[in-house]
């Protein structure tokens, strides 16, 4: 049977249409999943996709986390569905607190839109294993609030337990700390991401295809974890 | 009639560019004297009839889930007669 990986849409989602193309060309099913919706439809996997939910009032993902949709998705979080997070999903992954720490206003105040450098640091996360550490990777960016922040103690745990699966090589675009990109839950289930996988899938849109990675690492995750058949 | 005032503000630690935009502003307007601009956001919520203890705890739970996060924010809440 092949994965079926849902795409959850918020109203002002902008990339839950790549996200799905993303996981097609993976070898998925991508499965529209709807905010309002208290319902995951049985998926495999869940990618909460870009945009800016709810017009990112409030703060970015504050109002996305009460949606019905999301008290099904931290239930099945902590039960160990796998969850990508990017970019506004990182967002609302941390607001959720799946995931620690906070994504705040770029350092230089500026929004930010371009191809980004990356170093892959951790494969060992269902979406990243996939790729080898150290691996470099170039997939687009662009955000106003991508700023990672964490107390000292969180940053340090993060990195002792190797739970920073990507860093930002060359410049740090967005004043991360640790120019970190993006991190996992301690399980490897729930990764969250600032630049977009899904815009990197195929070599007429994308600076490379580096991005579909993440897709591949979780459909290899689920096979070799005998919920799907190759 | 209550009205009841949450304020929100990010924690000192936290870098605040926009802060730091408006001082930069205030330096070129000629405000002398400003050592920092901190930015943030006031919720004011008109409420009908009195702010009992209940309401004023069911409050103060939406100001630390909704209206603020904890991991970059503080919070007060003000009750004006």
């Amino acid at each position: 049977m092949t994965p079926r990986v849902g795409v959850i849409t918020f109203p002002g989602s902008l990339d839950d249409k790549d996200a799905a193309r993303a996981i097609q060309l993976a070898g998925g099913i991508s499965v529209a999943l709807w905010h309002a919706e208290a319902d995951l439809h049985g998926v495999e996997a869940v990618v909460l996709p870009g945009g800016f939910s709810y017009g990112d009032y409030l703060r970015c993902g504050a109002i996305a986390k009460f949606s019905p949709v999301m008290e099904k998705l931290v239930d099945a979080a902590n039960g160990g569905l796998p969850i990508l997070g990017i970019c506004n999903g990182f967002q609302v992954l941390t607001e959720s607190h799946l995931l620690p720490g906070a994504l705040t206003r770029n350092d230089h105040l500026h929004f930010i839109c371009r191809d980004q450098k990356l170093r892959i640091e951790n494969n060992n996360s269902v979406w990243t294993s996939d790729f080898e550490i150290g691996q470099e990777i170039l997939i687009p960016l662009k955000n106003g609030e991508g700023g990672y922040v964490a107390d000292e103690k969180t940053l340090d745990e993060l990195e002792g337990e190797g739970r920073v699966i990507a860093r930002y090589l060359e410049i740090n675009p967005n004043g991360s700390r640790r120019d970190i990109a993006g991190i996992t839950n301690a399980h490897g289930n729930v990764v969250g991401i600032m630049p977009h996988p899904e815009h990197a899938v195929e070599k007429l849109t994308g600076p490379s295809i580096d991005g579909l990675g993440f897709f591949t690492s979780l459909l290899k995750s689920l096979v070799n974890e005998g919920k799907v058949t190759a | 009639m209550a009205i009841v005032v949450v304020d929100v503000a990010l924690k000192h630690e936290i870098l605040d560019p926009q802060g730091r935009a408006v001082m930069g502003a205030l330096v070129r307007l000629g405000l002398t004297g400003v050592a920092d601009v901190r930015q943030g956001k006031q919720f004011v919520l008109n409420i009908d009839g009195d702010v009992d203890e209940a309401k004023l705890a069911q409050i103060h739970e939406i100001a630390s889930t909704l209206l603020s996060n904890s991991v970059i924010e503080d919070f007060t809440v003000q009750v004006r007669p």
